[in-house]
């Protein structure tokens, strides 16, 4: 008889990969690209394929001629990170600039620490947060939503909806200000279908939700991390409003759904902190981890410099997955101290 | 101008009394230690390894500083210059110490050792030994997945992809024993290294009878206690169907590697024989040689090899 | 609303549909038979019989080694060759005894034909003897002597009997059969247990996902006082002890503990049917119905094999190894042992045998673990499967033990559920044994 194949048990897999995951998210992203394609134009393709190129190239270079390991681009992951990169970029940002963000995202944020799995930051975050710094004003120069109208190199500019309400929120702001922060806060309905201003892929709120819905329903992400985020942040604005924060020109109810729908909210929640690598493994600390980053997603909306906030709160709350990790699951059996 | 004189004065004052106080406290508390523990430390290797049963390089030389004599205290790393720039730190005698090296004890080849079933789990001899016999059939031969390599921290053992067995590089082992802790089936022994790296080693560990052990590896050792019947030391035991040589008995003349049947007695780093020493009358003549043998032996020990090769070839020409 | 367990899980596809509703099958008597002294978890039992003796079915052949043990009965007539050891499937070397079949001649005290007993009115005691005589061993997979857990520690009070229908691992369908086949003596089996253990109480549960056994128990269980049957959700591993009495008593055994903590006694279908035999029928355990599946096997089904029969022989009565047969599994994909030969003896222990083809036979190439937690997710017992087998691989036993590694039930959920393909519970196993021996090792010092 010819050898048999022996390996301890279980002899059945589930068929879960990797690569199955990150396309699954990809999958997911696809409904809220088209959305930025029809919104942004040109501008959108264009910086999304230079990202994606840029995040694969680096990766493969790096892995081939700095690591000397197998390469690890078949897993999807850079295809991944370059697509989250573009997401959280102005359509119209220079092609250099996007090249510079994709490598310190790939180079810096993710092999230097050895690849997938090891990094400890999202390093499509950590691209962008570096593009923030470096190119303050580039990065903040948001066109326009015009189709394909907008274009590329010579777009014109408007106000995200969430810097106008940052000017709201400015007590010292004068009536001429406060007027023109009004008339520049768009309709509900265009900013559920992403019909305003903003980096590429943070527009359509309504399709990121029904993204994150369908990697809860394929079984890649758990609801723990989004939820508890989208209730902390609803729950912080709403208290902002009864302590009489805002203007008298904006309901509470509104703001709240503003905060939400706005500034990446939803891409953030569903895409960026649920990344595998860099939130806890628990249910508790992924609970943890998500109502730490809605509290400092809205101290920084509210009290900080930037508009946003949401890079600036994963981050923070990246540093701190490996300290939730220590919070072990409860275990069978296990009986509440006294 | 003033200004730079007062904060230099401010600063300098600052700086005397804080270094004042340091000094006082550093020397209140001071932990009195024989200085010599710094010394003794200064010339182990620092390789942190705990080869010689310490926790690291100062836990040893503490200990060799306390201890009266340096009997059984042994830096496997440094072997005996080391031991010796110890000894005179400290004033002590150092005894005789006969450098050792770690010997896979399994000569049971690709060739040899037919597959029985193809191993799919993770590569760790440790879980193969929890749940099969292996991907042969001999329940006590070396497992392949390399669970020695791993523990190696000298870069001192690599697996053959040949032989599919793991191999020592004399030079580099330090004979720590890292491997041997490592190994699930007691496959690897510290041995003495012998002159010029030359030993006699039964590469085999298999317990079982004969006729089983054969059937699982054609290299095995079946317990026939030819060996030992040539042997003129007393350095083979058999035991379990196993022989053994006892390398503080051994005088290297190789005749037993003759008398083995399956060629599971390995002598290493002899130099080549002339093909004609591999004659079959070279065994049954072997105890004929004896004489002539043993007083080659006695000579510095590098030599006896070569002078045991001679007589045998003698008897192959007679 | 259906019941489970209330810690992890996972949902692997069931591929009963092989080898389900096939009848159970008698196998054909071997010529020789090889009867392993180790058929059980404890001491090995002794042989009492010697090298020419003639025995009959049913004969005592080999007494159990001590308390935690069970006695081996000839499973067929014949001689006694000799003792000695043969290779069981993984290459490891157990004591059997050598035995030729001569004829098909039983006991005269064992009861053969097919009526129902029905008779209840025994002494616990004599029930709880005949069970150890009769050399019972839980038949659900750990092979754990039944008369043992019918025998609470003092200070320890039963209060329900748990019956194990759930056969959750993934292809077997004997379990499921037999209670197709057998529901009635089963009913007795439960009704003598519950006697013997002085419980009013009795809970059958069953995965919904047969369907057919839940009616025909609910029907047969109708006419019974204190038996229920308990449809229970399906979800692997639900027919590990633990999680079948959390879901279906909602009580959680402590870490460390036995069942009989929370009150509860857990007996598999299959023991069950053993017991009713051993008590009414006088017939000591000499056979098991054992699943032959797979996926290109000719004729899978369920077979009533006798201890000693050669897996060889069970594997011709389904239509022979299949061509493209890569992996032989002693019971399910899960839990069971892959074989590296199938020469080896039937035996209590092995419930099923599972042929896969080649192409599933191999693992899938291993890459980074990416943190995802669904190990953490999917362990049922609340452990982190990816921390220990990470702290196996360095050794880090004292963490290890801090981890709770001993709580560790084997299941196989983290392994099957890495997107990474880990050898995750490779580790964990390893590293469990190693602890184990520590912790063991510590408590023979301590005394």
């Amino acid at each position: 008889m010819k050898q048999l194949i022996v390996s301890p048990a279980p002899h059945f897999h589930s068929g879960d990969s990797v690569r199955k995951n990150m396309l699954l998210v990809i999958i997911a992203l696809l409904p809220a690209y088209a959305v930025s394609v029809w919104q942004f134009g040109w501008g959108a393709l264009i910086t999304t394929a230079i990202s994606v190129a840029a995040c694969v190239l680096f990766e493969w270079l790096i892995a081939k001629y700095i690591l000397k390991q197998k390469s690890t681009i078949g897993d999807l992951s850079a295809v991944l990170t370059g697509l989250l990169l573009a997401f959280n970029l102005p359509s119209n940002l220079p092609w250099w600039i996007v090249i510079i963000g994709a490598l310190v995202a790939i180079g810096v944020a993710k092999m230097s620490f050895g690849g997938l799995g090891q990094n400890i930051f999202n390093p499509a975050l950590v691209g962008r947060v570096f593009m923030l710094i470096s190119f303050p004003a580039q990065m903040t120069t948001w066109p326009e939503a015009k189709g394909f109208a907008t274009s590329y190199v010579d777009a014109t500019t408007g106000a995200t909806p969430l810097a106008a309400l940052k000017t709201l929120l400015d007590k010292g702001a004068t009536d001429d200000k406060v007027s023109d922060a009004l008339s520049a806060l768009p309709e509900m309905w265009d900013i559920l279908i992403g019909k305003m201003g903003g980096s590429l892929g943070e527009v359509s709120a309504l399709l990121l939700l029904a993204g994150g819905i369908f990697l809860i329903a394929t079984r890649v992400i758990t609801w723990h991390i989004p939820v508890s985020i989208m209730a902390t942040v609803a729950l912080f604005a709403a208290v902002t409003g009864w302590a009489g924060l805002l203007p008298e020109s904006v309901a509470t109810g509104e703001y709240v759904m503003m905060t939400l729908c706005t500034g990446g909210m939803m891409l953030g929640a569903w895409f960026m902190a649920t990344d595998y690598v860099t939130s806890p493994m628990s249910n508790c600390g992924k609970l943890i981890f998500g109502v730490g980053i809605g509290v400092i997603v809205m101290v920084i909306r509210t009290w900080g410099a930037y508009p946003e906030g949401m890079s600036f709160a994963i981050l923070i709350m990246n540093a701190c997955a490996p300290l939730l990790n220590l919070i072990r699951p409860k275990r069978f059996g296990e009986k509440k101290k006294a | 101008m003033n200004l730079i004189l007062i904060s230099l004065a401010v600063l300098g004052v600052t700086g005397l009394v804080a270094a004042v106080l340091l000094y006082l406290v550093a020397q209140k508390f001071k932990v009195e230690e024989d200085p010599r523990i710094d010394e003794v430390q200064e010339a182990l290797p620092g390789a942190n390894c705990g080869g010689c049963g310490f926790a690291g390089c100062r836990a040893f030389a503490e200990g060799c500083v306390k201890a009266d004599s340096l009997d059984g205290l042994l830096c496997p790393v440094g072997g005996a210059p080391t031991m010796k720039t110890v000894g005179e730190i400290l004033g002590m005698a150092v005894g005789n110490i006969d450098p050792k090296v770690a010997v896979v004890r399994c000569n049971g080849t690709c060739e040899a050792r037919p597959k029985t079933s193809i191993y799919d789990g993770a590569k760790s001899c440790q879980i193969l030994h929890n749940c099969y016999v292996g991907e042969s059939a001999c329940p006590f031969g070396c497992l392949g997945c390399g669970d020695c390599v791993a523990a190696c921290e000298f870069d001192a053992i690599h697996m053959n992809p040949e032989t599919g067995l793991p191999e020592v590089d004399d030079e580099k082992c330090t004979s720590c024993g890292k491997c041997v802790s490592a190994c699930p089936r007691n496959i690897i022994e510290l041995r003495k290294k012998g002159p010029k790296s030359r030993r006699m080693v039964v590469m085999c560990v298999n317990k079982d009878k004969g006729a089983v052990a054969r059937k699982a590896c054609t290299n095995a050792c079946i317990g026939c206690s030819k060996c030992q019947k040539v042997c003129e030391f007393d350095a083979i035991t058999i035991e379990n169907n196993l022989a053994y040589i006892d390398y503080n008995k051994c005088r290297l003349c190789r005749k037993c590697e003759d008398a083995c049947p399956t060629g599971a007695i390995h002598a290493v780093n002899f130099p080549p024989r002339k093909p004609k020493a591999e004659a079959p009358a070279a065994a049954p003549a072997a105890p004929k040689a004896a004489p002539v043998a043993k007083p080659a032996v006695e000579k510095p020990a590098a030599e006896a090899p070569v002078a045991n090769v001679e007589p045998k070839q003698e008897e192959a020409k007679a | 609303m259906k019941s489970t367990f209330r810690i992890g899980g996972v949902h692997p596809h069931d591929n009963k549909q092989y080898s389900v509703h096939q009848p159970i099958t008698e196998c054909a008597l071997p010529t020789k038979a090889i009867i392993p002294l180790v058929q059980h978890i404890g001491a090995p039992a002794q042989a009492v019989v010697e090298k020419g003796q003639k025995v009959k079915v049913g004969e005592l052949i080999a007494k159990a080694g001590g308390f935690v043990s069970a006695n081996i009965h000839a499973p067929f007539s014949g001689t006694i060759t000799k003792i000695d050891t043969t290779i069981d499937a993984w290459g490891m070397k157990m004591p059997a005894i050598f035995m030729d079949v001569e004829g098909d001649e039983w006991l005269e005290t064992i009861d053969r034909s097919n009526d129902i007993v029905r008779k209840l009115d025994y002494e616990p005691k004599a029930i709880i003897d005949k069970v150890q005589e009769a050399g019972i061993v839980g038949l659900g997979g750990a092979c754990f002597p039944t008369h043992v857990k019918l025998m609470p520690p003092p200070g320890k009070t039963a209060e329900v009997l748990i019956v194990n229908g759930v056969e959750c691992e993934p292809y077997l369908t004997c379990d499921h059969q037999l209670m197709l086949e057998k529901g009635e003596e089963i009913i007795i089996g439960i009704q003598l247990l519950m006697r013997a253990l002085n419980i009013p109480k009795a809970i059958i549960g069953i995965e919904a996902n047969k369907p057919d056994a839940i009616k025909h128990m609910t029907a047969l269980a109708s006419k019974v006082l204190g038996i229920e049957v308990k449809a229970l959700k399906l979800k692997y591993p639900q027919g590990g002890e633990k999680q079948l009495i959390d879901a279906c008593i909602r009580r959680q055994v402590p870490s460390g503990a036995l069942p009989i903590e929370v009150g509860a006694v857990v007996d598999n279908v299959a023991t069950i049917y053993a017991v009713y035999e051993a008590v009414q029928k006088n017939k000591p355990l000499i056979s098991r119905v054992m699943t032959v599946t797979g996926k290109s096997v000719a004729k899978p089904g369920n077979y009533d094999v006798r201890f000693g029969t050669p897996l060889t022989d069970v594997v011709a009565l389904a239509g022979g190894v299949p061509e493209d047969t890569g992996k032989v599994i002693g019971g399910g994909p899960m839990m069971g042992r892959a074989m590296s030969n199938i020469d080896m003896p039937s035996n209590k222990r092995v419930s099923g045998l599972l042929f896969l083809p080649e192409a599933e036979s191999m693992r899938q190439e291993i890459t980074n673990c990416v943190r995802c937690g669904k190990c953490v997710g999917a362990c049922p017992m609340g452990l982190e499967p990816w921390l220990l087998s990470k702290q196996a691989w360095h050794s880090m036993w004292d963490e290890m033990e801090d981890h709770n590694i001993m709580d560790c039930i084997e299941c196989g959920c983290c392994q099957f559920t890495c997107p990474s393909h880990l050898p995750l519970l490779d580790y964990v196993r390893m590293g469990k044994a190693k602890v184990g021996g520590l912790i063991r090792a510590r408590q023979m010092a301590n005394k």
